[in-house]
């Protein structure tokens, strides 16, 4: 029932997830991000079982920042992608492996180049233009594959995933009514409105 | 008094010093010398084979300079049977990170890492520490191209130029001359050549006591390890008017 969206621009990622905390069919709670940024100019998006997620996020999140201090360069947008990726293929083969489905979206802030990848619990990865998680992805991949080009700009891919966001509140079973929507470029990582 | 400090490498001695280790590093100072200079679109490595006979086989081309990856290489002085066990380490390290995170390792990280191991032989007791001094030469995306040294002691330093085996000195202070930060791969080449035939015992200069490499930018911004085969050290001598007339090049 989670919602992960993810489009990319010109020199941005433009990120969406719902704020509900669902268990089995009840709503726990509105106003949940879920998201961490892995470094100043690298955000991650998750679902998945909860409990598995926010550890798995902050795992991984701890780890590309130790990345950072030990080696004094922050990870690029592709290595942390390959390194969440060999994470999960690792925890796939294990006794228990976490459940967690991620976007991960950075843009780096030398050359402003925005990059969008897509991994999920068995531990596929695909750098896209657009990515979205869950049931959602029946509802919006054909809006984002319509209307997606090369070089949007930020109010382009505003109104292109408020078409999306749109086409969810009519057709989507599930009650979404917060989303959380960030911006990734290369000042960082920042909340926004639609 | 001095022995019972020598048996065990762990053990400080009462000034405070590690005999096994320095011991490493005196082995180094008779091994035959290797050097790296750095350059503006490259770097340079080249070593002085001890030949130890007339009869022993030539066919082994690389024994000094090995490549640790597709942007890596180094140059070793010491025991070669410990160098071995090094670089195979740093080659798998190589490709671990190469696994992990889709992209080369940055040449330090490479370095840091081989320097740990080395650092673990000078602190947990029973073995000996590694009798070997390298020379990487590397290129990343963060630095461009570096050139490092380490020694048994698991200390790494970068340079723009050094040396390390035999006539250390003598070597470094003709580089300290003569290097220019603004060289390119071929002037660096010429130094490499000079500092050689001024540092070598042996009055004759030939491609059987000679190794050379270099790491360049290909054409297309591809990095290129390029280990010279003995005709083209020959034609370098040459080039540099320093082949003596009596070596006769291979394979004539």
């Amino acid at each position: 029932m989670e919602v992960l969206l993810a489009i990319k621009g010109k020199d941005f990622i433009l990120t969406a997830a719902d704020r509900t905390s669902a268990r089995s069919i009840v709503v726990m709670k509105q106003g949940e991000d879920k998201s961490r940024a892995l470094n100043k100019n690298i955000l991650m998006l998750y679902s998945g079982e909860a409990g598995d997620t926010v550890q798995f996020a902050e795992y991984i999140q701890r780890n590309i920042q130790l990345y950072g201090i030990k080696n004094g360069v922050p990870l690029s947008t592709s290595a942390a992608a390959s390194f969440t990726r060999k994470e999960l293929a690792t925890s796939l083969r294990s006794r228990n492996p976490y459940h967690v489905n991620v976007i991960i979206a950075g843009t780096d802030p030398k050359t402003a180049l925005p990059e969008l990848y897509w991994l999920d619990y068995l531990a596929a990865s695909v750098k896209l233009n657009f990515a979205a998680h869950g049931h959602a992805s029946y509802f919006t991949l054909s809006t984002m594959d319509r209307y997606w080009r090369e070089g949007l700009s930020l109010e382009e891919a505003k109104s292109l995933l408020n078409k999306c966001i749109a086409e969810l509140k009519v057709r989507y079973i599930a009650n979404l009514p917060e989303f959380t929507v960030k911006v990734v470029d290369k000042d960082g990582i920042r909340e926004i409105d639609l | 008094m001095a022995r019972r400090y020598d048996s065990r490498t762990t053990i400080f001695s009462p000034e405070g010093r590690l005999y096994q280790v320095e011991y490493a590093m005196e082995a180094i100072s008779h091994a035959g010398t290797a050097l790296g200079i750095l350059a503006k679109d490259g770097i340079v490595l080249a070593a002085e084979k001890k030949v130890t006979s007339k009869l022993l086989e030539q066919t082994v081309q690389q024994e000094k300079i090995y490549q640790l990856n597709d942007q890596m290489c180094t140059a070793v002085a010491g025991i070669t049977a410990d160098a071995n066990t090094l670089i195979n380490y740093s080659r798998i390290q190589a490709q671990q990170y190469l696994m992990t995170y889709n992209e080369p390792i940055p040449v330090e990280q490479l370095v840091q890492r081989l320097c740990d191991l080395k650092q673990g032989y000078t602190q947990y007791g029973g073995l000996r520490p590694f009798g070997v001094s390298f020379l990487y030469a590397g290129w990343d995306e963060h630095y461009g191209f570096q050139l490092y040294h380490s020694d048994p002691s698991g200390n790494y330093s970068g340079w723009k130029a050094t040396c390390i085996g035999a006539n250390v000195s003598n070597a470094q202070s003709i580089l300290k001359q003569d290097y220019k930060e603004e060289f390119t791969v071929k002037e660096a080449k010429s130094l490499a050549v000079k500092v050689l035939h001024k540092t070598m015992d042996s009055t004759t200069l030939g491609s059987e006591k000679l190794e050379f490499a270099t790491l360049h930018v290909g054409s297309g911004g591809k990095i290129v390890y390029h280990p010279y085969k003995p005709e083209e050290i020959e034609a370098l001598l040459k080039a540099e008017g320093v082949l003596n007339a009596q070596t006769e090049p291979v394979g004539q």
